[in-house]
């Protein structure tokens, strides 16, 4: 096995009596990066992560964690893991310190570094002040990032993070995506489960589309959205309505396809300065001014959307069908 | 990687007594039960008392394990805790002995305080304090187990406890903890010694005998046999739950 690559997997495969949940899944993760697992929520996501951690038997296929088999050696590979689970799953009634402490007693911290990591750990996650405070108190961004701490006490070469912003608000949901930027750049290798889009493109080196089990791409964000750039459109803000503007651009135009909404038009297809020239005329000719001018680019929505078949819906459903 | 283990059982030990003790099914079930019951015999028969400390005390192991039991893992199951623990790099027989020991040292300070108790206060100095201390181990080792054997088979703490109440009162009623074995149809004392906690009121009897036979080796065979029956299943059923 490659020393770069990280988790390697071929046909890894788990069933639930008839229940196919994870279907033959062959994919590498290379040191260094975050590689996303998305898909919607029943797709097989946590099921992975589970069998890579050791807790839960592959039902067929092999994988091999940090070079460990999963199977044989799994236990010499959690030495070197770790994993934030979906749910934060700390000890409510133990303080955020002796949290930490537990963990890195666990995972056989050496007792003179244990007191030095649990606080470094508590201040690099902006809970120092909260070190006494039992995590049941915490709230839900905290007891997160908590949870995260505790699966860095023994500075893992590897973390899994499952779901990790699912429930938590636009702020919390934000700085704890930075603080994933940042444990990267410290140079930890992150495997990271989502079913948020935008979570996925903005944090992502590469990315596994998975549905229903099966891996149906794996590729960078931007390799991805450019499955889907064939036809990009330029969308151009107007200051005002003007009558007819709709048909004289078409006319103008000609064979290039153009919608408009309020004041403004999208134009589909063309080179973009000779539509840009077309348009400047066609504003000055009707005394309008323009606003901006943008060129859409298609986001990761659009990609997993072609390449998957699925609506965006799906992916907005949280665990029990909610919205 | 037994260091590992040695070491992960210690911990999870340690937090267990540190989180769960003080938790109210733990005292409920594990303190308040078996010296309520104390109380109500010993006022409503001061004189004969005497005769129930050892049933007594066996009852007290019985109720304090299997009550800490069902807290330590049952708790942990219901908020995906003991998934945390089998996440570290140990086995999950040691996970496993880890929660069993958390009950055994709840079981030996219940035992210790009522066994204190009863021999300060009713005077039994003739008491065989080693047998006594055999007795009394290998029993919370073999009721910590029985509880973590009911617990690990399902999923919330009042499930746990509702079916450890089934062997718990069958072995109370049948064990000799209030009516004498020998008192009791043929049939009744055949299933009486099938049951473990018949062997630890006969061991705490023979202990408090003073003159009397001595705890035989035949007792802590059989409650070490009960240990390993109790255990090797819940190991087994643990690691379905995680297959």
């Amino acid at each position: 096995m490659d020393e770069n690559i990280v988790i390697e997997t071929s046909g890894l495969t788990k069933s639930y009596g008839k229940t196919l949940a994870v279907d033959h899944i062959s994919f590498e993760v290379k040191r260094g990066e975050i590689f996303g697992f998305l898909g919607p929520n029943g797709a097989g996501k946590t099921t992975t992560i589970r069998m890579l951690t050791g807790l839960s038997r592959p039902t067929e296929g092999s994988a091999r964690v940090l070079r460990f088999s999963i199977k044989s050696e799994i236990a010499q590979a959690k030495k070197h893991i770790g994993v934030v689970p979906e749910l934060s799953n700390l000890y409510d009634e133990l303080s955020a310190f002796d949290n930490l402490l537990f963990a890195a007693q666990l995972y056989g911290v050496p007792r003179r570094h244990r007191r030095e990591r649990a606080d470094k750990l508590l201040k690099m996650f902006g809970l120092y002040e909260r070190r006494n405070q039992s995590f049941g108190t915490l709230s839900r961004g905290m007891k997160r990032a908590l949870t995260i701490a505790a699966a860095l006490v023994h500075s893992p070469e590897l973390l899994f993070l499952d779901e990790p912003t699912v429930g938590l608000d636009v702020v919390a949901a934000r700085s704890l995506r930075s603080l994933i930027s940042s444990l990267r750049q410290q140079g930890t290798t992150i495997f990271l489960t989502t079913h948020y889009l935008e979570e996925a493109d903005l944090l992502c080196d590469r990315i596994a589309l998975i549905v229903k089990g099966r891996i149906v791409q794996t590729d960078s964000p931007n390799r991805l959205k450019a499955r889907v750039e064939e036809n990009p459109p330029t969308e151009i803000s107007f200051t005002d309505a003007a009558p007819s503007l709709v048909e004289d651009l078409l006319q103008m135009l000609p064979g290039l396809q153009v919608t408009a909404l309020d004041h403004r038009v999208r134009i589909y297809g063309g080179v973009v300065a000779d539509v840009l020239e077309t348009v400047i005329q066609l504003a000055k000719k009707k005394g309008i001014g323009i606003e901006s001018v943008t060129s859409l680019r298609p986001s990761l929505e659009d990609a997993f959307v072609k390449i998957t078949g699925l609506a965006p819906a799906v992916m907005a459903m949280e665990k029990g069908g909610r919205r | 990687m037994w260091r590992d283990d040695l070491r992960g059982i210690c911990y999870i030990a340690l937090k267990d007594m540190k989180t769960y003790y003080l938790k109210p099914p733990a005292i409920s079930w594990g303190i308040i039960f078996p010296l309520a019951w104390i109380l109500a015999f010993y006022l409503r028969n001061p004189r004969n008392f005497e005769d129930l400390v050892p049933g007594l005390i066996a009852m007290t192991v019985l109720f304090s394990t299997t009550a800490l039991e069902a807290v330590v893992i049952n708790f942990e199951l219901r908020i995906g805790a003991l998934e945390r623990l089998l996440l570290a790099p140990i086995n999950l027989s040691a996970v496993l002995l880890g929660k069993l020991l958390g009950g055994v040292i709840f079981g030996l300070l219940m035992a210790t305080l009522v066994s204190l108790g009863t021999i300060i206060s009713l005077g039994l100095l003739q008491v065989r304090v080693l047998d006594l201390a055999a007795v009394l181990l290998l029993s919370v080792f073999v009721f910590s187990a029985l509880g973590t054997l009911i617990c690990v088979s399902v999923k919330e703490v009042f499930e746990a406890q509702t079916l450890a109440n089934l062997p718990r009162f069958l072995m109370v009623f049948l064990c000799g903890v209030f009516y004498p074995i020998s008192a009791m149809p043929a049939p009744l004392q055949s299933i009486a010694y099938l049951l473990p906690l018949t062997y630890t009121v006969e061991g705490i009897e023979r202990a408090f005998s003073g003159t009397g036979a001595a705890v035989s080796a035949y007792h802590l065979l059989v409650l070490a046999i009960f240990i390993v029956i109790f255990t090797l299943p819940a190991m087994r059923l643990l690691r379905r739950r995680f297959a």
